[in-house]
């Protein structure tokens, strides 16, 4: 398994990453390396286990459906690198 | 001063021997003098300690005082801190100013500890050594050259440096334990779940837990009593009682089972750190235990089960890092696709998006079950290896790693030989199992760590042995400055 440079191209597209295309080879090689070494996961036989997702095999706590939380919309926008009448500005996105 | 122990400094504001004001701002300095040679502290908030802890002092004047209030200690830089800069030593959050406090920093301030500041850390907690971290790298003060492990590296240093006396610290897969160990100093992973995850930066939300790191295993008790307890605001916080973690520190080991994993001694093992543990659980037979070797026969695949599990997790958690509603934001982006990616690609740090895209492919169609279906798999293979060696045995001992720290830039060009490094503590993240590293030796004057695995919620007998251990020997008091 080997990953080349238009899937790695890809891969950074899904994950929302810009990499400069001089630095693609240097990815593929690391991601190459990292896929190596847990290539080892597939000559184990693993059927019929259960996968663990919670270490305590713990299930989501359920709570009422009721509101918990204050409007803090003005003190979270103060973080915003852009905003503006409690609204978020990102570049346009319909013509 | 300096050397006291949370234990010690209790007692000396017990007695007006000093007030928190004085320890504070003694520590301040110390930080002040000291820290631009270690780089422990991304943000010193020398403003905010004073108020703390003249808000002790008068605590105390009136009778209000608990355990733990008017000692100073420090927050690793992945707590939120209401109105302090909190950056998870990422060049994304640089400009971060948390607007909530995450529970651990809420309860230690509760108790009245005074938060002399945020410590170091690898980038998004994603390393060993801090060496990713945007703030560059701590220094062990051991030895300057040398990394002091990671990812908790800059509380590890602030401790073993005597610019605190505890910091907070957090472990995905060895965070905390391993930097205790390269700096000489006591660091605990409760079980997963005892420690509220709230407000504690995302990696990978199965394996995170909170935790102290401290001098001594009294001193870990002291903080994990006001550390742990249920958060119903954390999803995965378990609903248990906290016991007094300090009650059990005094009773004797006799007849305590102790487990060693062929699998921990094997090839990779430095020799001399071998001999240091094996001298660890000598002293443990002379308090009366009993050793036995045991087999945890899926270690080698914990480490390419971590580094998809790990990742997978990360890429879904900061996914919310879009340079949209807080963070770091590219200049002039033209279309929304690029503010989203430029943001994150300029913003993260190569170790942090090497992560995210191997997380990212082993989530994506076609992959999902040959990768992420898989590690989960081997995950419950590998719990099942610790609950049957745990029916047999109360803890399982071992290193805390295969060698004592290494030098900044030593491995820069191979990451993968530093995900090697995590091969003892890992299993216990997978696992949710409770660690403690102590401090047990040297090894060319570099601090060696022995491990301590326990069962579910066994941390009282963790601190336990801990405690007993250090109450026979005296590594944990040496002193690196």
């Amino acid at each position: 398994m080997s990953l080349e440079r238009s899937e790695v191209e890809g891969i950074a597209q899904l994950a929302r990453l810009k990499i400069d295309a001089s630095d693609i080879d240097s990815y593929a090689t690391g991601l190459n390396n990292i896929l190596n070494l847990v290539d080892q996961m597939q000559a184990v036989d693993t059927t019929g286990v259960e996968p663990l997702a919670n270490p305590l095999d713990a299930v989501q706590r359920l709570r009422i459906d009721e509101v918990t939380e204050p409007n803090q919309r003005e003190l979270f926008q103060t973080l915003a690198p852009l905003a503006e009448a409690g609204l978020y500005l990102v570049p346009k996105v319909i013509e | 001063m300096i050397n006291k122990t949370l234990a010690e400094l209790a007692s000396g504001l017990d007695s007006g021997e000093f007030s928190s004001v004085e320890l504070t701002t003694a520590y301040l300095d110390r930080i002040k003098a000291e820290d631009s040679k270690y780089n422990a502290f991304i943000t010193v908030t020398g403003p905010e300690a004073l108020k703390q802890a003249q808000a002790a002092d008068a605590k105390r004047a009136a009778g209000q005082a608990t355990a733990l209030t008017g000692i100073p200690m420090a927050h690793k830089d992945i707590f939120c801190t209401a109105g302090i800069k909190t950056t998870c030593g990422s060049r994304i959050l640089d400009n971060f100013v948390a607007p909530y406090d995450a529970t651990v920093t809420k309860n230690l301030a509760d108790a009245g500890m005074v938060s002399l500041g945020k410590t170091n850390l690898d980038e998004f907690a994603m390393g060993s050594s801090t060496e990713s971290s945007f703030y560059g790298p701590s220094h062990n003060p051991w030895d300057l050259s040398r990394v002091p492990g990671g990812s908790s590296g800059g509380s590890a240093v602030a401790v073993a440096a005597r610019l605190a006396p505890a910091a907070t610290g957090t472990d995905t897969g060895g965070s905390i334990r391993q930097p205790a160990s390269f700096c000489g100093i006591t660091g605990i992973k409760p079980t997963y779940g005892r420690v509220s995850r709230w407000g504690m930066i995302a990696y990978g939300s199965s394996l995170d837990q909170g935790g102290p790191m401290t001098q001594t295993a009294q001193d870990a008790a002291m903080m994990l009593n006001v550390m742990a307890g249920f958060d119903p605001k954390d999803s995965t916080s378990v609903n248990r009682d906290v016991p007094d973690y300090t009650a059990r520190l005094n009773e004797p080991l006799k007849g305590l089972r102790i487990g060693l994993p062929k699998e921990y001694f094997g090839a990779g093992l430095n020799a001399d750190i071998a001999d240091c543990i094996h001298a660890a659980v000598k002293q443990f037979e002379a308090l009366g235990a009993v050793v036995k070797e045991i087999s945890l026969p899926r270690t080698e695949l914990a480490i390419p089960a971590y580094y998809i599990i790990a990742p997978a997790e990360a890429s879904t958690n900061l996914s919310r890092y879009d340079g949209v509603r807080y963070g770091y934001r590219c200049e002039n982006p033209v279309d929304l696709f690029d503010l989203y990616s430029r943001s994150r690609g300029e913003g993260f740090g190569e170790e942090v998006k090497r992560r995210i895209m191997i997380g990212t492919y082993a989530l994506s169609a076609g992959y999902y079950d040959a990768y992420y279906r898989k590690a989960q798999q081997l995950r419950r293979l590998i719990k099942n290896d610790f609950v049957a060696a745990l029916e047999e045995v109360d803890v399982i001992m071992g290193p805390t790693t295969p060698a004592p720290a290494w030098v900044v830039g030593e491995k820069a060009k191979d990451p993968i030989s530093v995900y090697l490094e995590d091969i003892y503590t890992i299993s216990a993240n997978l696992a949710g199992l409770p660690g403690m590293s102590v401090p047990c030796g040297f090894v060319d004057g570099m601090p060696v760590g022995l491990q301590v695995i326990g069962n579910y919620f066994d941390e009282s007998l963790l601190l336990n042995i801990g405690h007993q251990y250090q109450q026979s020997t005296d590594w944990h008091t040496k002193s690196a400055v």
